[in-house]
C-alpha cells in the first residue's frame, strides 16, 4: 500500500475562487492511503515546494498528487521537488483543477465535487505507479539545415560560430533564396545583395559549413540527438570540383530558350547556366529539360569549351547518408499563383506584374539592366497602379489566403517610393484595404512615401483591370471619398499573397513535424518555444513558420541557431522513461504497433520460448527501441491482444482513472 | 416590421453574416452600375449592419443594381452584396404584396436583343 500526500493548490484566486480548495483536501484525506492532506496558495512557491518536501520526509510518503495547473504548466517543477525529497520523480501525478476545472465552471459547489472527483482519480492511479528511471542516449554533434535562404544561412552560421558541424541543402543550384532577387530592402534602403552576398561566401568558406546545393532531403530516420538523413545530389551534369565558374560554357551554349528562374521568367537564359553572377557554389549547372546533349545526344558545345574538362553528361543523382543530432526547417516561402484572380488580367498582360517580378524589373541585375521598362514594349511607364492584398485576408480557402501576408505593405511602400524617386515623371498609385506597418521606423517610411514622394495612397481596392490599346484600365473604388475611379495605367503591380514552399508539406511528414492548415510549420509554443518544432530535435528558422520580413527571419534564425547549440553542447539526452513496452508472452506477432508507430520505434524479432513439455517455440515478438519511442501510445491502443503498455500510462492505471471518476 | 427584424430577415434570407466585411470595397470596385446609384455595394453591406434597411429599401440603388453578381463573385470574405441587395428587393415586393411579372407575361414582351440574364434579373426583382 502506498502512503499518498495529497497537496491542493488555490493557484490565487485562480482556483480558489471557483474551488472550496479546503473542503477538497479534506475529502481526500479520507481515501484510502492518505496519510496527508493540505492545502495552500500557490504550491509551485518556494515555500509551497518546501511544505511537500517537508511532508514527504515527515509521513514517509511513497506517492504524491498535487491539485494545481495543467501539468504542461508544472508537472516538471513539481517531479524535481519530490526528487529532493527522495522520491522517484515519476511516483507524482497532477490533477489538472485549474484549466479544467476553476476555469471553465462557474458554480463553485459543483466545481468542488469535480476537483475531488479529479483528485480521486489521480490518487487511485499513484497506487499502481511504479519508479521509472529515464535513460540516456549520445548525441551527434552535427546539424542540418534544410534550405539556404537568408534563414538557413544565418542559422548555419550561427551554429558554425559555436565550434559545431552543419550542412546546408538547399534545392536550387545556388544559396541564398529569395532576398538574392530582391533589390532594395525596407526600411534603409540597403541593397539586398550588398548585405547577402558577404553572409553566403561566409558561409561557403566556413570550414565548419558544407553545402549541399542542388541537393534535397530524401529520408529521416531516427530521433532527437541521432537522426540519419539521405541526401540526393541531384545530377548538375558538371564536375563541381574540376568546374571554375569561368561561364564560358553559358555564353556558348546554343540553346538561348530555357526560361530563366531568377528573373521568373521574364527573360531567357541558357540551357547550361551559373543563376546569377554572385552564385555559391559558382558551379554550372545543365537543365536537363532543355539540354540539346541531354536529349538528342547532338551538340556538346559546352563540353568543348570547358577549358578544365568539368562537363559530365553521364552524371548520375548522387545518395549520401549523414547523421545529425540537430535538424533545422528553413523552407521558407513561395509567392501564390495570382491568375485565378482573373479581375487582374494577369495572364491576358504582359504590363500586370507580382512584386516580385517588379523587384527584379528595377534590378541592375534583372532583365532590364535595372532600368524599369513595360514588359510588354519596352517602354518607360507613366502610371503605376499597386494593389494589395491580394489573395490574402480572404475568407475560406476558395477565395485565397486566411492571413495578412505581413510584408507587403512595407514593400509595396518601397516600390512606389523607389519609383517616384528614380521617375518623378511617374503617377504611382496604391490601393490599400489597412495598411499595416508596426516594426522599427516602418510607419515613418510609409509616411515619406507619401509625404516626400507624392505617393497616392487609396483606402479601396481594385475591381477589374482591362487591357486596352496599350494600357491598362484600371477600375477601383476609393472608399474614403466615396467615389469609383477610373485609371489608364501602363503597369499594374500586385501584391501576391506568400504561401509555404510546396517542399515544406512532404517534409513535415518525413520529419513528423507538425503544420498548421496553411502549411505552416507549427512552433512548439506560440509564445515560450517559438523556433522549436513540437517533434523533439526539429527546430523552426524564417518564413517556414509563418510570414516575416528580413529582421524577423534573421533574428528567428538566430534563435533556432542558439536552440540547435544548446542541444549539440550536451554529450548526452535525458530520455522519456514513459515509453512503451510489450508483453512478450501475449504478443502474437501481427505487425500492427510496427505499423501505427509514427517513430519507427518498434521492429520485430524471432524469439525462443519454452513451451509445454520442455518444448522450446520459436516466436515473432514485438520489441521497442526507447530511446526512439516518444511515449505517444498509438500502439498501445492499435494492439489487438493487449500487449502493448505504456510504462506510466498503462492501461491498468487509465482504468483505475476511470473507475475512480466513475465510482 | 421594425427595422432591427428586417434586417435579421434579409441576413436569414441571404444566408449572410455583414459582419464578415472587412470594407475593402472590392463590391464598389468591380460594380459597372456605380455611378447609376446613390448608394454603393460596400454601402449596402454597411447599412444591413447598422440596421439602416428603411433607408435601403427606399433607395433607388436597389432597382438599379444589375444582378450582374460581379460583387458576389469577387468579394474576397464572402459578403456578397448582390445577394444582400436581392433580398431587400424582395422584402419590398412583398410589403407591397403582389407580383408585377408572371412568366406568362414573358413571351409577349420578349426581345430579340435583351440579354437572357436580364430576364432572369427580372423574375428576380419584380416578382415575390
Amino acid at each position: 500500500m502506498q502512503r499518498i500526500g495529497v497537496f491542493v493548490c488555490w493557484c490565487g484566486s485562480n482556483i480558489a475562487a471557483t474551488v472550496d480548495v479546503e473542503k477538497v483536501a479534506q475529502v481526500l484525506a479520507k481515501e484510502p492511503g492518505v496519510v496527508f492532506s493540505t492545502d495552500y496558495q500557490y504550491m509551485c512557491s518556494e515555500a509551497g515546494q518546501n511544505l511537500i518536501i517537508d511532508a514527504i520526509k515527515e509521513h514517509g510518503l511513497t506517492g504524491v498528487v498535487i491539485c494545481s495547473c495543467s501539468p504542461r504548466m508544472h508537472e516538471a517543477t513539481f517531479r524535481k521537488t519530490v526528487q529532493k525529497a527522495g522520491l522517484n520523480p515519476y511516483m507524482l501525478e497532477i490533477a489538472n483543477i485549474r484549466e479544467q476545472c476553476s476555469w471553465i465552471h462557474k458554480d463553485k459547489e459543483q466545481a468542488t465535487e469535480k476537483a475531488v472527483i479529479l483528485g480521486r482519480a489521480a490518487i487511485a492511479k499513484v497506487h499502481l505507479n511504479a519508479p521509472l528511471t529515464a535513460g540516456q542516449s549520445p548525441v551527434t554533434k552535427r546539424a542540418l539545415v534544410i534550405g539556404g535562404g537568408i534563414a538557413g544561412i544565418q542559422t548555419a552560421l550561427d551554429i558554425a560560430d559555436a565550434g559545431f558541424a552543419v550542412d546546408i541543402v538547399e534545392k536550387k543550384p545556388t544559396i541564398g533564396g529569395k532576398m538574392t532577387q530582391i533589390d532594395k530592402t525596407f526600411p534603409t534602403l540597403d541593397c539586398a545583395a550588398c548585405i547577402l552576398t558577404p553572409k553566403m561566401v561566409d558561409a561557403a568558406q566556413n570550414e565548419n559549413i558544407d553545402i549541399f546545393a542542388y541537393a534535397e532531403v530524401e529520408k529521416v530516420q531516427g530521433f532527437v540527438g541521432n537522426f540519419t538523413v539521405t541526401i540526393r545530389k541531384k545530377a548538375r551534369y558538371v564536375n563541381p570540383d574540376l568546374c571554375t565558374g569561368c561561364g564560358l560554357c553559358t555564353e556558348k551554349c546554343p540553346q538561348k530558350k530555357a526560361p530563366n528562374e531568377f528573373n521568373l521568367g521574364l527573360d531567357n537564359r541558357r540551357a547550361i547556366y551559373i543563376p546569377f553572377a554572385q552564385a555559391v557554389p559558382k558551379i554550372a549547372t545543365i537543365d536537363a529539360d532543355y539540354c540539346t546533349m541531354l536529349k538528342t545526344g547532338k551538340c556538346g558545345v559546352c563540353s568543348k569549351v570547358c577549358t578544365a574538362g568539368a562537363i559530365d553528361y553521364k552524371q548520375q543523382d548522387e545518395l549520401v547518408t549523414r547523421e545529425y543530432g540537430a535538424i533545422v526547417v528553413a523552407t521558407g516561402f513561395e509567392p501564390i499563383n495570382v491568375e485565378p484572380y482573373g479581375e487582374f488580367a494577369y495572364k491576358q498582360s504582359p504590363d500586370v506584374v507580382t512584386s516580385l517580378e517588379f523587384e527584379r524589373l528595377m534590378n541592375a541585375a534583372g532583365p532590364t539592366g535595372g532600368t524599369l521598362l513595360r514588359p510588354s514594349d519596352k517602354t518607360h511607364p507613366h502610371t503605376l497602379v499597386f494593389v494589395q492584398c491580394v489573395g490574402s485576408r480572404c475568407d475560406g480557402d476558395t477565395r485565397g489566403k486566411s492571413y495578412c501576408s505581413k510584408i507587403c505593405c512595407m514593400y509595396t511602400a518601397k516600390h512606389a517610393m523607389l519609383c517616384r524617386e528614380k521617375y518623378p515623371d511617374t503617377e504611382v498609385y496604391v490601393f490599400y484595404i489597412d495598411v499595416r506597418t508596426p516594426g522599427k521606423n516602418f510607419d515613418e517610411f510609409y509616411r515619406r512615401a507619401v509625404e516626400e514622394y507624392g505617393v497616392h495612397y487609396i483606402k479601396g481596392m481594385v475591381g477589374k483591370v482591362v487591357p486596352e490599346n496599350g494600357k491598362l484600365k484600371v477600375q477601383a473604388s476609393d472608399l474614403l471619398e466615396n467615389r469609383q475611379l477610373h485609371i489608364d495605367a501602363d503597369m499594374v503591380v500586385l501584391a501576391a499573397a506568400i504561401e509555404p514552399d510546396k517542399s515544406a508539406r512532404p517534409l513535415a511528414t518525413m520529419l513528423t513535424a507538425s503544420m498548421d492548415t496553411n502549411d505552416f510549420f507549427t512552433e512548439a509554443h506560440p509564445k515560450l518555444r517559438p523556433v522549436e518544432s513540437p517533434t523533439a530535435g526539429i527546430f523552426l528558422s524564417g518564413a517556414c513558420q509563418g510570414p516575416k520580413d528580413i529582421p524577423e527571419t534573421v533574428a528567428q534564425a538566430s534563435a533556432a541557431a542558439a536552440k540547435v547549440i544548446g542541444l549539440l553542447a550536451k554529450d548526452h539526452m535525458t530520455c522519456n522513461p514513459c515509453v512503451a513496452r510489450p508483453d512478450e508472452l501475449m504478443c502474437n506477432g501481427c505487425s500492427a504497433c510496427e505499423k501505427v508507430c509514427p517513430y519507427g520505434a518498434i521492429h520485430y524479432e524471432d524469439k525462443e520460448f519454452r513451451g509445454p513439455n520442455r518444448t522450446m517455440l520459436l516466436r515473432r515478438v514485438a520489441q521497442v527501441n526507447p530511446a526512439v519511442c516518444q511515449g505517444c501510445g498509438a500502439c498501445t491502443v492499435a494492439c489487438p491482444s493487449g500487449a502493448m503498455d505504456l510504462l506510466g500510462f498503462s492501461n491498468q492505471q487509465i482504468m483505475a482513472e476511470v473507475d475512480a471518476i466513475c465510482k | 416590421m421594425e427595422q432591427k427584424k428586417m434586417s435579421e430577415k434579409i441576413r436569414e434570407i441571404t444566408g449572410i453574416n455583414p459582419r464578415k466585411c472587412m470594407k475593402c470595397g472590392k463590391c464598389s470596385a468591380t460594380c459597372p452600375a456605380y455611378e447609376e446609384m446613390e448608394y454603393h455595394p460596400h454601402q449596402f453591406v454597411a447599412m444591413i449592419e447598422r440596421d439602416a434597411i428603411e433607408e435601403l429599401m427606399e433607395s433607388k440603388a436597389i432597382w438599379n443594381c444589375l444582378s450582374c453578381m460581379a460583387c458576389v463573385e469577387r468579394c474576397p470574405r464572402g459578403v456578397e452584396p448582390g445577394k444582400l441587395v436581392e433580398a431587400a428587393r424582395q422584402l419590398v415586393t412583398r410589403q407591397q404584396g403582389g407580383n408585377y411579372l408572371l412568366p406568362d407575361d414573358i413571351p409577349a414582351r420578349l426581345d430579340g436583343d435583351l440579354p437572357q440574364q436580364a430576364l432572369v434579373s427580372a423574375l428576380r426583382k419584380f416578382t415575390r
